[in-house]
């Protein structure tokens, strides 16, 4: 039997991938979105709905990011009133391991957990520090290292709880000593399914350790086969199996009646994406410099980028470009060649969509991803809030089902029964 | 004028047919409110995300959960209650809890318990941060403005800049100010040492007749929404005032309270809401109580539109 492919849908997120100023666009904080995504997915028999989020309005320099959607409600609550209006969609949560306590935020979960029968998994991340740490208790004191040994042992912790049943329970480790007792019976789920969303080896490392999913940002065929080796070789190590930790890109789609069609839809997406000033807040990324005396239509800066990693432009938003001059040098020499302006280059150089075509190229090339292990799924980021998806799972959904590569009806309630986890 | 109706639901269950089952009936009943008990390690679920499952599934009924405000962050708790007001498009309220046990301390590992004085203060601290928070996006912030590019006005954002003994946050909110501007903060105040210090806009108080509920109504601030809470049923003394009797009895009482006291409404602690459909029933056809037609929580219990502090500061 073929590979199963793995299918998420995540809700269009605060950044340009997001096309607010299409006349479609819908509501990115009233609750019919949020239930109108998840019925579209649960149609599709997708497995999970996922959300993303981010403790502070991003800022560019120094002020509150305006381009871009603005806003979103909390994860939990939101994800606990979508079980209500589904049955068997995974409900999944980014939720930030610095700003949260294991007693608290396991509860939490097995509570979404009990609540939805078995469909809660958290999406664990550990982001920027002082910069979310202003608007908590705990500050930001935690670097980058530190990070991970905190999300690490905070998801041991949570597993521990989760484990007591109810009962007493009394942990120390580096990060926590608590005890008491947990007051939650396990759930259907026993332990909510585990996903992980960091790059570096660190990143890397606790996924292999501890979670069940990576979401990773590898979408390129090459690139996402190698991120893939990398991680399923250190799962032996902590007497994991391969099937045990399933990965699953974050991709975005265009559909069109033919190639040429979608081609030409895909350009218009990519202008809707970048608005003149939206190309000259993406180059000050990575120019990490005030760049708004520049004319977007016209030609790349020549000064060099900034390289000051401590007090970078863009506030919120984990770091994008390891080697600035590098990637300059190469946007420099495309825009000369192809005689691009800044937002020619821009729309060129970010965020492409990944998969442009007929449904059945896109059927075919998502089922070519998975069966050559460059991944074991796809979160489907799409640009319209809230219909985004529904050509998806109008058009590209029933051929995945033909080709007997995704499920036709649930086979069970719960999502560690969708994904095939223990 | 008749009297406002709330119910006090402190099950423990974790199956979401058991709540749907209570809040819908209470909902249907054409009740103002339903509050959720919670404390931190106690049996039971995490009441903001009961009110949250049922919201989508009832349409009038106000939803009020205990948060409790020591050892959380006031950030999480505010755009957890926002939320909450976005999927009930309205009906969110949240009950404010301090504790101060040892053994809940110990649950979360943070820091020692305080002093009474102190986990008020805290509170009282909480909640501004909370409403700053609520406020710190202007109705109007979205502009989705296609000719210069912008989805929001930025200057309709605001940073609230608390800081304060046990916590500082910074702000803006990252959810858009929720349905009722304000959600209706409610706590249950056992004297003036809650009352006086916490900003709340009802006050759950526990009365042991109609004349100690006079003496309250008529101690506490005047703009303030008063419910007495009555325990129906039970044997094992609370702190508030139990009643064993039957339905007409227990109609008489809240009649009498009601007539003498000044007193906004009651709230009923139930075991299961099935206690209460008969009383509802019996005070409705003496004319006492009447299902709001109003959508929001706010609107329902008389309070006034809440102003935007931010939106204020910047016209004055
Ligand atoms: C695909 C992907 C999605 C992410 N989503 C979020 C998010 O929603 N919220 C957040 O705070 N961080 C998010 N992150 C950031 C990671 O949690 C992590 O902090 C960041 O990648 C830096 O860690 P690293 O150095 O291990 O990569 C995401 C990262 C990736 C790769």
């Amino acid at each position: 039997m073929p590979k199963q492919i793995i299918l998420a849908a995540h809700f269009p997120g605060v950044n340009n991938t997001t096309v607010w100023s299409d006349p479609r666009a819908g509501s990115q904080i009233e609750f019919d979105s949020f239930e109108y995504l998840a019925k579209t997915a649960e149609r599709g028999k997708f497995d999970f709905f996922f959300l993303a989020e981010g403790l502070r309005l991003r800022e560019q320099r120094g002020l509150i990011h305006d381009l871009d959607v603005v806003g979103r409600p909390d994860t939990l609550t939101v994800l606990t009133a979508l079980a209500a209006v589904t049955t068997h969609l995974g409900l999944a949560g980014t939720l930030n391991a610095t700003y949260h306590e294991p007693y608290e935020l396991a509860r939490q979960l097995a509570t979404l957990d009990h609540l939805s029968g078995g469909r809660a998994a958290w999406n664990v991340v550990t982001s920027p520090g002082a910069f979310f740490g202003e608007n908590f208790r705990r500050g930001g004191f935690l670097d980058h290292a530190d990070r991970y040994v905190r999300a690490g042992e905070f998801i041991e912790t949570a597993r521990k709880l989760w484990d007591t049943d109810g009962g007493e329970f009394a942990i120390r480790n580096s990060q926590f000593d608590i005890r008491g007792r947990f007051g939650v019976p396990r759930s259907p789920q026993g332990h909510p399914v585990i996903l992980q969303a960091g790059d570096s080896d660190g990143g890397r490392e606790l996924a292999a350790k501890h979670s069940d999913a990576i979401f990773s940002r590898h979408h390129q065929l090459d690139d996402a086969r190698q991120f893939y080796r990398n991680i399923k070789d250190r799962l032996p190590a902590y007497g994991r199996t391969e099937d045990s930790l399933k990965i699953i890109p974050g991709v975005s789609y265009v559909l069109g009646d033919s190639d040429a069609d979608a081609q030409e839809k895909a350009h218009h997406i990519r202008r809707q994406q970048v608005s003149p000033q939206t190309a000259i807040l993406l180059l000050e990324q990575l120019w990490n410099t005030d760049l708004s005396g520049y004319d977007a239509e016209g030609p790349l800066p020549d000064i060099d980028p900034v390289l000051d990693e401590d007090d970078t432009i863009i506030k919120g938003r984990a770091g994008m470009y390891p080697d600035r001059l590098a990637t300059a040098a190469e946007w420099r020499a495309r825009a000369e060649a192809k005689n691009l302006s800044i937002r020619d280059l821009i729309i060129e150089v970010t965020g492409r969509q990944n998969f442009i075509g007929t449904a059945s190229r896109i059927a075919e090339q998502l089922n070519e991803y998975v069966q050559t292990d460059a991944c074991d799924g796809f979160i489907l980021v799409s640009h319209l809030t809230p219909s985004g998806l529904d050509d998806f799972v109008d058009q590209v959904v029933p051929l995945l089902q033909e080709r007997g590569v995704f499920r036709t009806e649930y086979s069970g309630t719960t999502l560690r029964g969708h994904l095939g986890l223990a | 004028m008749t009297l406002h109706l709330g119910v006090a639901l402190s099950g423990d269950s974790f199956a979401a047919d058991d709540w749907i089952r209570q809040v819908r009936e209470a909902d249907e009943a054409g009740l103002d409110f339903v509050t959720f008990d919670d404390t931190f390690g106690r049996h039971g679920p995490d009441a903001v995300q009961v009110a949250a499952r049922v919201a989508p599934l009832t349409r009038h009924i106000g939803l009020i959960p205990v948060a409790t405000t020591t050892h959380t962050e006031p950030f999480h708790l505010s755009t957890a209650l926002a939320t909450l007001d976005w999927v009930s498009r309205g009906r969110a309220g949240w009950q404010v809890r301090v504790s101060g046990d040892p053994a809940e301390a110990a649950l979360l590992g943070r820091r020692a318990p305080l002093q009474v004085d102190a986990l008020i203060a805290e509170a009282s601290d909480a909640i501004e941060v909370v409403r700053r928070l609520w406020d710190s996006w202007e109705d109007d912030a979205i502009i989705s403005d296609v000719a210069t590019g912008r989805y929001i006005d930025r200057e309709k954002l605001h940073y609230i800049d608390f800081a304060g003994e046990h916590f500082s946050v910074k702000g803006p909110s990252i959810v858009p100010r929720p349905p009722q501007g304000q959600p209706v903060v409610a706590a249950l105040a056992h004297g003036p040492q809650v009352w006086d210090a916490l900003d709340a806009d009802v006050f759950f108080v526990t009365p042991a007749d109609a004349d100690d509920a006079a003496r309250k109504v008529r101690t506490i601030l005047p703009e303030k929404k008063i419910f007495a809470d009555i325990r129906v049923g039970g044997h094992i003394p609370t702190d508030a005032a139990t009643f064993n009797g039957t339905t007409l009895q227990l109609a008489d009482l809240i009649q009498n309270w009601w007539s003498v006291s000044g007193l906004d409404g009651f709230r009923l602690r139930v075991s299961d809401i099935s206690d209460v459909s008969d009383l509802v029933t019996e005070l409705r056809r003496r004319g006492l109580f009447q299902t709001s037609r109003h959508r929001t929580l706010r609107d329902r219990l008389g309070l006034p539109v809440a102003v935007n502090r931010y939106q204020e500061a910047g016209r004055a």
